[in-house]
Parts: C-alpha cells; sequence; structure tokens
C-alpha cells in the first residue's frame, strides 16, 4: 500500500475528520465555521485539518484561519468509486447465484450436517 | 414473480459505523436462497469474484461449525479465506470472514434472508470490523482477487 493511501485511510478513521470532509462536501468553510458545531477548540479542528491535508483531501491557503478550507472533490470521489466497484462485483455474484437458483431443483438440502 | 424484475444490489457504508450492508433481492423462495448459500456443491458456482475459480477445503456448515476455502484467479494466484459459522438457522446465517492475507481483519458477516410476496426472498448481509479504517480497506480493495492486487489497481488510480 501506498503513504498516500494510507493516510487516505486514517485520515477518514476518524469520526470528527469524516464529518469535516462530509460538510466540506456542500462547500468551502473556514476553520472557525467548521470548529462550531463541535465541543472541541479550534485548535483541535486545526489538527484534524492538517491529517485531511496532509491525505490531500483538504487543500488550505497559509493563511489557514481566515481562509475558507477545500474539499479535493478528486481525492474524495475515490470512496463513491470504490463503493461502486464494491456494489458491482456484489452484483456479478449474485447474477451468478440468481442463475444456480433457476437451475436448482426442489431436492431436499444436502448441506445440513454435512461436513467436507 | 415477475420474470421482468430486475433485482438490483444495493451497499450502503455507514460514514459513523464499521459496517458494510448488501442488499438483494432473488426471484426464487427462501428455502431455495438459503440452500444456494450452504450446499457445498452450489457455493463454489457463484462465489467469489468473477473469473476466480473457489475450491472448498473445509465447509462444516452447521452452527460452531467452520469452513476455508481457495480462490483462484486466472492466472493461478490462489489465496485463502476462512472462518466459522456462529449460528445457522432457515433465516439467519452468521459466521465470521477472515482474508489469511489480512488476518486482523476479520468480519462479523450476518446474512438475513426474508420471505417476499410472490415466492421471492430478500438478502441482507451485515458485514462489521474492527474500524472504519479497515471497513474502508475492504471497500477499496472490493475484497477481488487479493488486497494486494487490489492495492496495485488503487495505486494506478492514486
Amino acid at each position: 500500500m501506498t503513504d498516500q493511501l494510507s493516510r487516505v485511510f486514517a485520515a477518514l478513521a476518524d469520526p470528527t475528520r469524516r464529518d469535516i470532509v462530509a460538510r466540506l462536501s456542500a462547500g468551502d468553510a473556514t476553520v472557525n465555521e467548521l470548529a462550531a458545531p463541535y465541543d472541541v477548540s479550534v485548535q483541535a479542528v486545526s489538527k484534524h485539518l492538517k491529517v485531511l491535508s496532509d491525505a490531500g483531501l483538504v487543500s488550505r491557503s497559509k493563511d489557514a484561519q481566515r481562509r475558507p478550507c477545500h474539499l479535493e472533490a478528486e481525492v474524495f470521489d475515490l470512496m463513491t468509486k470504490w463503493i461502486e466497484r464494491y456494489r458491482r462485483q456484489a452484483e456479478e455474484r449474485f447474477s451468478r447465484l440468481d442463475a444456480v437458483l433457476a437451475a436448482m431443483d426442489d431436492k431436499p438440502n444436502r448441506a445440513q450436517g454435512a461436513a467436507s | 414473480m415477475t420474470a421482468s424484475t430486475k433485482n438490483t444490489t444495493t451497499v450502503e457504508a455507514d460514514r459513523n459505523l464499521p459496517t458494510i450492508k448488501i442488499v438483494r433481492e432473488f426471484d426464487a423462495p427462501r428455502e431455495r436462497v438459503h440452500r444456494a448459500w450452504t450446499d457445498p456443491e452450489l457455493v463454489p458456482q457463484w462465489l467469489g469474484p468473477h473469473g476466480t475459480t473457489i475450491e472448498l477445503l473445509t465447509w462444516d456448515i452447521r452452527t460452531g461449525g467452520s469452513y476455508r476455502y481457495s480462490a483462484t484467479d486466472c492466472d493461478g494466484n490462489k489465496v485463502y479465506f476462512f472462518g466459522s459459522f456462529h449460528e445457522i438457522r432457515a433465516d439467519r446465517l452468521v459466521q465470521t470472514f477472515t482474508f489469511e492475507g489480512y488476518p486482523d481483519g476479520v468480519s462479523l458477516d450476518t446474512l438475513t434472508l426474508e420471505e417476499l410476496d410472490g415466492g421471492r426472498t430478500r438478502a441482507t448481509i451485515l458485514s462489521l470490523v474492527e474500524n472504519l479504517q479497515t471497513r474502508d480497506m475492504i471497500l477499496a480493495s472490493g475484497m477481488a482477487k487479493g488486497v494486494t492486487e487490489g492495492y496495485e489497481k488503487l495505486d494506478q488510480l492514486l
């Protein structure tokens, strides 16, 4: 696994950071705006933003206290892509299961109590 | 049962819980879906990613039993999965699931089979892992052809 990918996973593993990402998906926001709904300091939110920015999920200007934070949608879209690919793989599997079900007769379940 | 029904698969990843929920309906009664899910002759016919061959090495499907199987892709790469059958019921199958290449990523999988009108069945699979990071890694890998190969493809995406 690449370092960048590790950072993305680690960054998104924290519920507060996921929440920040979700809020930034609705539009850019300042650190103060992001800190408002949480029972934590602006400094704590800044630390979370640093983790997100190190992972490439959020971009910030140098003057981070005043300038809005911006979600790098390209990277965030990865999650949507992962879920969609995962879904497609499940769909493939279940299409094969459809075929198995259609071909089955009504014999009793031989699997009950069977060991390999 | 209407033949034109298109059964689609939905996947839901909770934002705050390390879970994956898959829901899919089938045009078959519950007993039949249960059998396809448990019969050692039928399971390898549909389980596993496209293009892989599944071989059941252990398949002791009963409450308290266990399983282990291999998945071989078209290039001959073989990976192994194992787990315990926690509880096997007509409407509910609970098992653990481990990919041997990622031994700490054990998942607790609960399959619920719900009888619907017209001899149809709704299957819901809820997978629970230890933390969000592990859950995201499973989603990212698609659990296809081994996690390592999934990462190689992800590397290209990034």
